[in-house]
């Protein structure tokens, strides 16, 4: 019997147990609707766990209890003693099958049908029950006799668990003052190796002990993949499941208190949010739906999240079931925010399902989660996104957990810092690692990527006599990096970290605190903590990376956006927006062809076209930033990275479209700015041919003409042409300055300018010549009309 | 039935008060503490009572004073919404039955001692503060907002 199955029997058994008395209570009082509710309860849970282990027998069983009681609920039947008696019947013959299942025994379903039988309104009178039952113990080769098979797991409470764990820990703390007395007093080579004993078995004991509490989240995820697959394919759904964070070491108590709401979210996702293939590729989704289940902790705090990528919960439907459901009237409906409407969710008897499905969709589940999760001292969160998806969060917090960690020191003091927070440690001075500062904050490259350094001493306020000497680069969860500089690193070891006092944790960077073996306490690191305390943004993306929608969107609120400052292959300091940019690549230049006169890009065998400033580019390798606009892609080469910096883009504009659509101090340092709108204009070749342009003609041949003047009437689109160069050229437009004599040309409309501003009004047939808004609308205004 | 409970007097900068003895689970000698930087200054460090990891309390620093220094201390232990705590004191005297309600003190206390304060119970003629264990640990006011 497999792990999955035998926790099944040995919950369900429990489950029956402990419900032993509410059966027979409501027996006696059928009107009692908790009660009723946690019958209901059970036989839902029962055919949930039958659906992905493969009963079918019980979960028929279960389901047809399921329907009667759910009609109960819904008070479509009045649970009279002839109902109850059948379904106490039918939760009989649930435990005996459950029995038969650890057991290996057959019983025989002949008659499970008349139970089935039983359960519906006008059925026969109660009394085939006995004799169902008899039929049963003698059909079932005397199962009820069998002695059942023993169990080589016990049940144990918390307490007496909590008791062990403190007591192991007060003898390591004893065996370690024992050492330094023996230390201390010279004891002989015959008691040092007793007392070795004595300690390899204490340590054995404690990890023992240790791991009786824990166990990995992992766990609670092993059982999905095969839940989402039975699920989606009983529901003709294609689903993807991501798992992540399997590694984050849990209480063993937590860990069954979210078993079931983790299943419950898991299958409301497939039956209820992700659509079916047709319904997606329809609405423009990838026909497979994605749902992804992650942990993670954050503080003190692990977060379960359960992502999917379907409808979503439409609140408003929430609000109108609720209403029809008498839990709300339309008063109190109005007044209710967004998220309050969707909290809805979580009401008892309420659920958006359209059908029921032997799945879910009773609205047994989300009120069960929030129930169960709850209890724990945990919070469930909801977030909706109609048409996109759905996101819940169980937010369950860490009692106690082990966690791999490293001990640096900084300021002479020992921290933890979890080890899943780590990418790599280095040597301040070796050969890959480049400090260096950057507009007074230190910056260091690592193998050629640029981190942020935070001085961990200066972080906590401490007085670092010593010089940090390595650096540890950590991870944050958004997948930002930086690197934290300390004086040592010491020991990898798996430490108990129990939750520090509010006080203490109030300080946001810490994570809580853990006793090692000299008896001294430590701080656990909360490494998103001190980033933030360092003021380390966690939009500092490796810039390799995209940045994720959340991410940038606190910034867009504050108006800037994250840019890409990089040094081009002219050597000057251009920016462009990140969102454009898609990936950073090397290429060798002999992927590089030339044809028609552009350059392009072979990218895994398509042609990309490839645009530069203009400045040769390398014999061997190319850097290349590839841009896509959601349709197009592009490739524009540069010389290197120099970072990512959230930017409120206020150009000083260029008045002639090119490369370069502006200039703006960033970091104190002049960027400029690349037009993308132009780079993928040039791209496509979209660029008009130039004889198809307006022509312009400018009369006078002075250098303001020729200088000024004439690259912002080309930057508005047209062909100059001077007068004194090609006098009888054709020409759309003429602008001459004022009081000069028109040479009228035919067709062409006559724009005149005059050298000083006057009130507007003064010369109506004129323009100041430094009227920028007023050249540039005329301009535009003869442009769209010869194009039109 | 006359209201009884029991208290321990404790004598915290010089000025004698008491804890209720429900809060209290023993009295320790501290000595080295593991210090907790970024905390406020009432955080006097982190002790490890045998296996348990106590916030030591610097109630000195809480009522305004100067941070304690370094050395041995005696601390109340105490339970407080299921984390243990240390209250630092100068001085231990004992624990005494004491009848009635805390009334609120006639006198105007100095502004550290009227976050902490309780109340005053009276004991053998000598009125005695009692001091608010859940405040205390939170600290002053401006570092708790």
């Amino acid at each position: 019997m497999d792990d999955l199955l035998g926790d099944f029997v040995a919950e369900t058994r429990e489950t029956l147990e402990a419900m032993a008395g509410e059966i027979v209570a409501w027996e006696a009082t059928p009107d009692d609707r908790s009660r009723l509710d946690t019958i209901f309860r059970f036989v839902h849970t029962v055919k949930g766990s039958c659906g992905f282990l493969n009963l079918p027998r019980l979960e028929a069983l279960s389901h047809a209890a399921e329907d009667v009681l759910a009609d109960v609920r819904a008070d479509r039947r009045r649970p009279d003693a002839r109902l109850v008696s059948a379904v106490l019947a039918m939760i009989d013959r649930i435990a005996e099958v459950t029995d038969a299942i650890e057991t290996g025994k057959e019983i025989s379903d002949a008659d499970d049908h008349l139970l089935v039988a039983a359960l519906q309104p006008g059925a026969a009178e109660v009394e085939a029950e006995p004799e169902v039952l008899a039929t049963a113990e003698t059909g079932a080769t005397g199962v009820a006799t069998a002695p059942r098979a023993v169990s080589r797991s016990i049940r144990l409470s918390a307490d007496l668990l909590d008791r062990m764990m403190a007591g192991v820990s007060d003898m390591v703390l004893a065996r370690n003052e024992l050492a330094r007395r023996l230390r201390d007093g010279g004891a002989d080579s015959t008691t040092e190796v007793a007392f070795e004993r004595l300690s390899s078995c204490i340590a054995e004991m404690r990890d023992a002990i240790t791991r009786t509490r824990m166990a990995r989240v992992e766990n609670l995820f092993t059982a999905l993949p095969r839940m989402v697959r039975d699920i989606s394919a009983e529901l003709g759904k294609q689903v993807q499941l991501e798992i992540d964070g399997g590694d984050v070491e849990l209480d063993r108590e937590m860990i069954e208190m979210i078993r079931d709401p983790l299943t419950h979210i898991v299958r409301n996702a497939i039956d209820h949010g992700i659509e079916l293939p047709e319904q997606r590729v329809l609405v423009g989704k990838l026909a497979a739906g994605r749902l992804h289940v992650s942990a993670r902790q954050v503080g003190n705090h692990i977060l379960i999240e359960v992502i999917d990528d379907g409808r979503g919960i439409d609140a408003e439907r929430l609000v109108q079931k609720a209403i029809s459901a008498g839990i709300l009237s339309h008063e109190q409906a109005a007044g209710l925010t967004w998220d309050r409407k969707l909290e809805l969710i979580f009401e008892p008897g309420l659920s958006t399902a359209q059908q029921v499905t032997s799945i879910s969709g009773r609205g047994v589940g989300m009120d069960v989660v929030r129930a169960n999760v709850e209890r724990i001292g945990g919070l469930v969160d909801i977030e909706s996104r109609p048409g996109q998806g759905l996101r819940l969060t169980l937010r369950v917090p860490l009692t106690l957990t082990i966690i791999p960690a490293l001990t640096i020191s900084s300021g002479g003091q020992h921290f933890a810092i979890p080890r899943s927070a780590i990418d790599e440690i280095v040597r301040i001075g070796g050969d890959a690692v480049r400090m260096t500062k950057l507009g007074g904050a230190e910056i260091v490259f690592i193998r050629g990527t640029r981190l942020p350094v935070v001085s961990l001493c200066n972080v906590l306020g401490l007085s670092g006599d010593i010089e940090p000497a390595n650096l540890v680069v950590l991870k944050l969860s958004g997948g930002a990096r930086y690197a934290l500089a300390v004086e040592a690193v010491h020991d990898h070891e798996e430490l108990v970290v129990k939750p520090a006092a509010p006080v203490v944790m109030a300080c946001g960077i810490y994570g809580g605190t853990t006793l090692p073996d000299n008896s001294r306490p430590m701080l656990l690191l909360d490494c998103a903590g001190v980033a933030e305390k360092a003021g380390i943004s966690r939009d500092e993306k490796n810039v390799s990376e995209p940045v994720a929608e959340d991410e940038s969107e606190g910034l867009q609120e504050a108006g800037a956006v994250p840019v890409l400052l990089f040094c081009d292959l002219d050597g000057i300091e251009r920016g462009v927006p990140l969102a454009l940019v898609e990936r950073i690549e090397d290429c060798f230049a002999s992927s590089i062809s030339t044809t028609g006169g552009r350059m392009r890009l072979n990218i895994d065998g398509r042609l990309v076209p490839l645009i530069s400033c203009g400045a040769a580019i390398g014999d061997l390798k190319v850097r290349v930033l590839r841009m896509h606009d959601g349709v197009e892609e592009l490739a524009y080469a540069i010389d290197s990275v120099i970072d990512i910096v959230p930017v409120t883009i206020e150009l000083q504009r260029s008045a002639v479209p090119g490369l370069v659509a502006g200039v703006m101090l960033v970091e104190d340092r002049p960027i400029e700015f690349i037009d993308a709108f132009w780079l993928f204009e040039q791209g496509l070749g979209a660029e008009q041919n130039r004889a198809e342009l307006p022509m312009c003609r400018l009369s006078d041949n002075d250098p303001w003409t020729r200088q000024v003047l004439a690259p912002l009437v080309e930057g508005a689109g047209y062909r100059v042409v001077f007068s004194e160069d090609q006098p009888d050229a054709a020409a759309d437009l003429v602008i001459i300055s004022d009081g000069a004599a028109v040479r009228s040309v035919e067709g062409a409309a006559v724009v005149r300018l005059r050298p000083t501003a006057e009130d507007r009004g003064a010369s109506p047939e004129s323009l100041w010549r430094y009227d920028r808004a007023g050249l540039t609308a005329e301009l535009r205004r003869h442009w769209n009309k010869r194009s039109a | 039935m006359m209201m009884q409970d029991l208290y321990l007097i404790v004598e915290i900068a010089g000025q004698r008060a008491v804890l209720p003895a429900s809060f209290v689970e023993s009295v320790v000698e501290i000595d080295e503490v593991a210090p907790v930087p970024c905390a406020p200054a009432h955080v006097f460090g982190l002790f490890a009572l045998r296996s348990r990891v106590l916030t030591v309390i610097d109630t000195i620093a809480a009522l305004g004073g100067d941070r304690s220094t370094a050395g041995e201390k005696q601390a109340v232990i105490v339970t407080f919404d299921g984390h243990l705590y240390g209250m630092l004191v100068d001085n231990v005297d004992d624990v005494v039955a004491i009848e009635g309600l805390p009334t609120r003190p006639r006198a105007r206390l100095s502004p550290g001692w009227v976050r902490y304060s309780a109340g005053v119970l009276e004991h053998e003629g000598e009125p005695l503060l009692v001091i608010d264990i859940p405040a205390m640990i939170a600290g002053p006011l401006d570092l708790a907002a």
